[in-house]
């Protein structure tokens, strides 16, 4: 694109944000602060993954992009455009394909390979900030490594509600040290973060930080010995490919209560519909859902 | 005059794929990458070594340049817009044999983010002593060689390892290859 430099940003904040990519690379699931630019959209809107992704880019990449799942939403849409155009990268809605994955709040179905990084869009990057509004405060915590308050936190849920009510932004430990916010996708895909086999990126516009989970790290999800940490999802199959094993958006389809669940990784479902998979089709009444 | 010479010919391309080649050096340890195939550098830098240079160090930054290396200040000082700095507890320490760990800048718990990433030009990555790497980045302990560490590095390595969250960050070049070891990493001999 003419005027421009390669993908957007120029050279001196690419190679800024570069050097805090390598250091947040070097201590997994530390924020490191970096001089987030304005971008030509909202923040809230992905402005720390576009960010990122910029620094990451090149021209034989294809890039993926993702909004809760799917691909055809319009955050997901513009920031596609938005690469293509900068860029002139190639762009697919096929995980597998992708070498370069930009996601808000979703990990997709399908296993992640060696050779590919997911970058996620955060907007609170700090675990502990609706429990220490102090940002000078939360960063002793986290250098002291002192996360006795979050584990209160999960201990109040328990003794309210009987079990930790937390269903997306579920804080993870990184490699046994640092509490880590993993931007809010659900719990569901917490587990997807231990051990995957792909780099994890995460950029944070607004709030001015970047970290990473490199390849293989360790990342359990704060729970109890007697309250071990469980994944919920919609006791549903998917209406278009019949998964039981996929994440569920609940789509209502009227005003009697009528609702289908559908997969939230619009690829996944795609795909397994082309392999011949099909649900219902149909939506379920109220008392069917319930 | 060692100025003449070139950097990137292509600045905006060639500091990408450089870039990639260190992040997935230092996200997978001990990984060998290609870096700086073009790059006619002045001595004594090595092609990789002149690379991982452009694509990281800039006005911004501090580079201290060890006096096995300072026969490049002139070339690194031009290309990379960089001041060279008289302690090497600077944000890029570069050198060819492995510095006293301590002189560098560890960082601090709050912002360990701040340490001294070390780029170090040895002999030859892929053939010498072995060692083996352990920790994040890593699905299982992996072997490593490299030529002209010196003989105690295991021991001084575990020094700046049990430092952690604080602690110096390496990136190894010889010729046209990289390879990184982060501070997150355990390094045995053999």
């Amino acid at each position: 694109m003419n005027g421009y430099n390669f993908a957007y940003l120029d050279e001196q904040t690419k190679r800024m944000i570069r050097r805090a990519l390598l250091k947040a690379v070097a201590i997994p699931g530390h924020q490191v602060p970096f001089g987030s630019r304005e971008m030509p959209l909202p923040y809230g809107w992905g402005t720390g993954g576009i960010q990122v992704t910029a620094s990451v880019l090149g021209a034989g990449d294809t890039l993926k992009v993702i909004d809760q799942g799917a691909d055809d939403t319009t955050n997901a849409v513009s920031i596609r455009r938005f690469f293509a155009r900068t860029a002139g990268v190639a762009t697919t809605t096929d995980t597998a394909e992708a070498t370069i994955i930009q996601t808000r709040h979703r990990i997709p179905e399908k296993q992640l390979r060696e050779d590919q990084i997911i970058v996620y869009q955060v907007p609170q990057p700090e675990p502990l900030s609706k429990l220490e509004p102090s940002r000078a405060e939360t960063r002793r915590m986290h250098a002291l490594a002192e996360y006795g308050s979050m584990h209160v936190r999960l201990y109040e849920d328990i003794t309210r509600f009987g079990h930790v009510a937390i269903s997306y932004d579920y804080p993870v430990m990184v490699n046994r040290r640092y509490l880590m916010a993993p931007s809010p996708i659900p719990a569901f895909d917490n587990p997807k973060m231990h051990m995957m086999p792909a780099l994890q990126l995460f950029g944070a516009g607004r709030e001015k930080r970047i970290y990473a989970i490199p390849p293989y790290t360790d990342v359990r999800s704060l729970d109890f010995d007697d309250h071990p940490f469980r994944t919920t999802r919609a006791p549903q199959c998917c209406a278009l490919c019949g998964a039981d094993d996929s994440y569920l958006d609940e789509v209502v389809t009227d005003d009697q209560g009528g609702r289908m669940f559908v997969c939230s990784d619009t690829d996944h479902c795609e795909s397994r519909q082309a392999e011949g998979h099909t649900g219902t089709g149909e939506p379920i009444t109220r008392e069917a859902a319930e | 005059m060692s100025i003449d010479l070139p950097g990137f010919a292509d600045p905006v391309a060639q500091a990408q794929s450089t870039f990639r080649a260190v992040l997935d050096a230092m996200a997978r340890p001990g990984t060998l990458h290609d870096a700086g195939n073009t790059l006619t550098p002045p001595a004594p830098l090595a092609p990789a070594t002149a690379a991982v240079l452009l694509t990281l160090v800039d006005h911004d930054t501090t580079l201290h340049i060890a006096p096995d290396c300072v026969a490049a200040t002139a070339w690194l000082t031009f290309h990379c817009g960089t001041a060279p700095a008289s302690s090497p507890a600077s944000a890029f320490a570069l050198a060819r044999t492995l510095p006293d760990l301590a002189t560098l800048n560890a960082g601090t718990d709050e912002a360990p983010e701040s340490a001294t990433t070390l780029v170090l030009q040895v002999a030859a990555l892929g053939t010498g002593p072995e060692f083996t790497l352990s920790g994040p980045g890593l699905k299982s302990p992996a072997a490593f060689r490299a030529e002209g560490l010196p003989p105690d590095f295991a021991a001084r390595w575990a020094e700046n390892h049990a430092l952690f969250p604080r602690g110096i960050d390496l990136i190894l070049c010889a010729g046209t290859t990289l390879a990184a070891i982060p501070r997150s990493i355990t390094v045995q001999e053999g």
